[in-house]
């Protein structure tokens, strides 16, 4: 019996159980996949938004502009890498300056801070690589750029090193409501009961909140198609730069990422499928084409890897964040889409304050509120690096050349709370497979650490959980 | 730390080759990096055979082959150190590393010898549409997983790109009992060995498809099929040629690039078109002293021609140091320029006073040309017309230049190496 079950450990999952956290409740999280951080959190922009896009007095305003401002005091708690390196939003056309005045009184009404609107020269001057139809720019210098996983596995950790238990592997099947007002949870992996829920389940929100309420909620996955280029043309923008934003998105960013590399995407795609991030050729294509348009000669063959990721977008295109009105006691947080990164922090807070109303909660004592991130070795000085090697000799050997990470932080990320037990688990931990040769050099190195750490078998090593086995068998049966 | 005069970063075919090579002229102070277990480089798992037919006149496993200059090297009493990973070189040629037992350490070194080899292009580079799940793999890394691991990737196979790599894989998965549905190559040509084609696809009836790519990849946990579909002169997919396979494993054999994130960082100067250094006669770089071989240099086809290139950087250091390690331009005066058909050469320029008497002149084409002429023009006196049955982009071809032909024209700026139908 839990007093609260959060469902997905997305961020907004992990946001909302690392907040509970600091009260003095049974927590448990859900999550059906194999690790924390595996459905929309892992495949987005990877931006903190400033907050002027959303409509004014929509949560997506509201939530944006203090999540935002919360960012700085938490990514320092998780020990994790945020840089505020502004955004530009650029106009092209003449004719459409108006629009960016739009935004920036909308921004001012939301109460984004420090908003400027450039004339052509200022924000050519900023970024020279802007297209020459450059017209003008909007300015917010609180717009920044995050590593999303580490935010997601941060949060995770704090939640889980304050008593939250991570359920993995574990799908919600269905939800009954007693005549108690508890909730029994049906999943894959047993029953729980909680007196409390929490739908954080992304693209499945509607499916989850549909399984206990009458008031059926549609979710609409929209995919986004994204390329990652090489750390080579990491500075070629120095912001995040937004074309004008249109009705079916913020449309296709370039952006340096806090790691170094650039980011160019995303699509807008609608799909019925929940599962649907197959990247297309099509979406590739727009990409190039989209981005093109207002930063120039984009070096597109720099392309290390391209994904998708889906937005829920939910048809009343606001965040909805509340008890279900016909379900006492289940909380949605659902249609978190762009801004949702931006704003988790800040939802972790007000379902806080909701369940404080319902529950009455009481801060815990000896609450954990910072945690160590992967030591990294990057950038470390000869004397630290002899120091760390004499400590412990794993962090002399170099395991994944393009990052040059070590086995030393491999071992960290297994080896931590919520620790990894998969191969795109320590990617994301530690970035090992992450650069330009995209794990073909350490894959098998890697594989060689998680089963000698967990003492699995290759044969049970996965990319991420499920079916997604890397070796099939043995070549020869051993004698 | 003890000081070394030549380092040599990497201890696959060409470092050991360069390291044997530079104690055999004469100099006793030479460390080899190794960032794996042991000395060998991709050799220790390129188990088939066919190495060595040139160097050795027999044929040879790859570990076989290794074996020979490994063997050398121990008797020679070379100093390498394993599992040790090269992090910096200075153009100073400090080289610093670092490893378990040392921890990261800095080496002034009088000369540094490139031989880092090269790596697979991955599947982002590449832009193949489709989900990301597993079962996808270079073909080098399922070649470890196979020959060094002892493991399967799957049993149902489709290799993209025709590369030796590839090719060999797709020999050696139909050996461990594996399917091998077929071979699809983006161009018009195979980019690997005429001899693998024939050993690896033909004799095991893999069909090879040309101008073909996939276009989308199944399988959201684990992969389930791939679509190829024809490509056109433009290598776009041609709507409506579309051909479902499914399969467990896709291989990825599209072509490798030299491994040259240390060298940049040097501020070696790199030739856009072969992915590595710019270097003259002596094989030297833009740096003074420092030296490049094998495939950090330009991919070879062969490893006998590793070797051999190889061994001249390791002379050549040795030579640099007697000379008394004189910093400065290392251009030379004659510049070679590859044209119409001939990719690139290596060497790129030519100090007519520092040739050998015999210089051999590597270079690659672009196409496959048949009964066409490897020309090679001297400013504009054309000096070499040879006929050559057949050329393709995955042979190296060769021209020998000749020292004292390049003696008796003093006024000689450029020579040109380009192919010709006539």
């Amino acid at each position: 019996m839990y007093d609260v079950v959060i469902i997905g450990a997305g961020v907004t999952g992990a946001a909302i159980a690392s907040e509970l956290a600091k009260y003095d409740i049974k927590t448990c999280i859900l999550e059906k996949c194999s690790d924390v951080c595996e459905g929309t959190s892992k495949a987005n922009s990877a931006i903190i938004h400033a907050g002027y896009d959303a409509a004014e007095g929509s949560l997506k305003a509201k939530l944006n502009v203090r999540g935002n401002e919360m960012m700085d005091k938490l990514c320092e708690d998780l020990d994790i890498p945020f840089k505020r390196i502004g955004s530009l939003v650029v106009c092209i056309y003449k004719e459409a300056l108006p629009g960016l005045k739009e935004l920036y009184d909308r921004g001012i009404k939301n109460g984004v801070k420090g908003l400027k609107l450039l004339s052509r020269e200022e924000a050519l001057t900023m970024e020279p690589n802007l297209s020459d139809d450059t017209q003008g720019a909007l300015f917010a210098p609180s717009a920044g750029i995050i590593c999303p996983f580490e935010l997601n596995i941060g949060m995770a950790e704090i939640a889980a090193m304050n008593g939250a238990e991570f359920k993995l592997n574990t799908e919600v099947k269905d939800i009954k409501k007693d005549n108690d007002g508890k909730f029994r949870i049906i999943t894959s992996n047993g029953e729980y009961t909680a007196r409390y829920v929490v739908n954080a389940a992304g693209v499945y929100a509607d499916v989850i909140h549909n399984m206990v309420s009458t008031q059926k909620m549609h979710i609409t996955q929209r995919r986004g198609d994204y390329c990652l280029l090489d750390k080579q043309a990491g500075g070629y923008v120095n912001h995040v730069i937004f074309p004008q934003p249109t009705e079916l998105g913020k449309g296709v960013l370039i952006s340096p990422t806090v790691h170094g590399n650039l980011i160019v995407g995303p699509t807008a795609i609608e799909t019925e499928d929940k599962e649907g991030t197959g990247t297309t050729a099509e979406g590739i294509g727009e990409l190039t084409q989209k981005a093109g348009s207002h930063v120039k000669n984009i070096p597109m063959n720099k392309v290390i890897t391209s994904f998708a990721g889906l937005r829920a977008h939910e048809d009343g295109n606001d965040f909805i964040i509340g008890e279900a009105e016909d379900v006492p006691g289940f909380i949605d947080c659902a249609g978190i889409e762009s801004p949702g990164l931006s704003s988790c922090p800040a939802i972790g807070e007000m379902v806080c304050v909701i369940l404080d109303k319902l529950m009455n909660l009481k801060k815990k004592e000896n609450v954990i509120t910072k945690r160590k991130a992967v030591r990294r070795t990057e950038g470390l000085s000869t004397e630290e690096m002899n120091l760390l090697i004499k400590e412990n000799p794993a962090y002399g050997n170099v395991i994944c050349r393009c990052e040059s990470i070590t086995e030393g932080e491999i071992l960290d990320a297994i080896h931590r709370p919520l620790g990894a037990t998969t191969l795109d688990g320590i990617k994301r931990r530690t970035r090992a497979g992450m650069g330009r040769c995209q794990a073909g050099f350490c894959m098998p190195r890697t594989m060689e650490i998680l089963s000698r750490e967990l003492g699995i078998k290759y044969e049970d090593i996965t990319k991420s959980g499920g079916s997604s086995n890397i070796v099939l068998e043995r070549t020869k049966e051993e004698a | 730390m003890n000081s070394y005069d030549i380092v040599i970063v990497g201890g696959g075919p060409a470092g050991l080759a360069a390291a044997v090579a530079a104690r055999e002229s004469g100099n006793d102070s030479i460390l080899i990096i190794e960032r794996d277990k042991e000395l060998g480089g991709i050799l220790n798992q390129c188990i088939h055979n066919g190495f060595g037919l040139h160097t050795f006149k027999e044929e040879l496993t790859g570990p076989e082959y290794a074996d020979r200059f490994k063997k050398k090297v121990f008797e020679l009493g070379i100093d390498y150190k394993l599992g040790t990973m090269v992090m910096n070189i200075e153009r100073d040629r400090t080289v610093t590393a670092m490893n378990r037992e040392d921890g990261m350490f800095t080496i002034p070194a009088k000369a540094v010898i490139l031989a880092m080899g090269c790596r697979e292009r991955a599947r982002g580079a590449l832009n193949i549409p489709g989900y990301r799940p597993a079962g996808i793999f270079s073909a080098g890394c399922a070649q470890r997983l196979v020959n060094i691991e002892g493991y399967m990737p799957g049993k149902e196979v489709v290799i993209l790109g025709s590369g030796d790599i590839g090719l060999i894989m797709a020999r050696r998965m139909t050996l461990e009992g594996a399917k091998v549905k077929l071979v699809a190559e983006l161009m018009p040509y195979s980019g690997g060995l005429k001899r693998n084609i024939v050993q690896c696809l033909d004799d095991f009836g893999i069909p090879l498809k040309l101008s073909h790519t996939v276009v989308d990849i199944e399988g959201k946990e684990h992969i389930e099929a791939v679509t190829i579909a024809e490509v056109g002169s433009d290598r776009k997919p041609v709507p409506g040629t579309e051909e479902r396979y499914t399969c467990d494993t896709l291989l990825l054999s599209c072509g490798l690039i030299p491994e040259n994130e240390l060298s940049v960082s040097a501020g070696i100067e790199m030739s856009p078109v072969t992915g590595g250094p710019f270097v003259n006669e002596s094989l030297e770089t833009n740096i003074s002293g420092v030296f490049a071989c094998g495939n950090v240099l330009h991919v070879h086809d062969l490893v006998d021609y590793v070797s051999e290139e190889a061994k001249r950087a390791g002379q050549n250091a040795v030579k640099y140091i007697e000379n008394g390690c004189r910093e400065g331009d290392t251009t030379g005066s004659v510049e070679i320029s590859a044209e119409n058909g001939a990719r690139y050469t290596v060497p790129k320029t030519i100090d007519v006073g520092r040739m050998e008497d015999l210089l051999n002149v590597r270079f690659r084409v672009g196409d496959v040309y048949k009964d066409s002429f490897v020309s090679v023009y001297f400013d504009d006196e054309r000096v070499v017309h040879n006929k050559k049955r057949i050329m393709s982009p995955g042979e190296m071809e060769q021209i020998v230049l000749k020292k004292d032909e390049l003696i008796k024209r003093k006024e000689l700026k450029k020579i040109t190496v380009m192919i010709e139908n006539e």
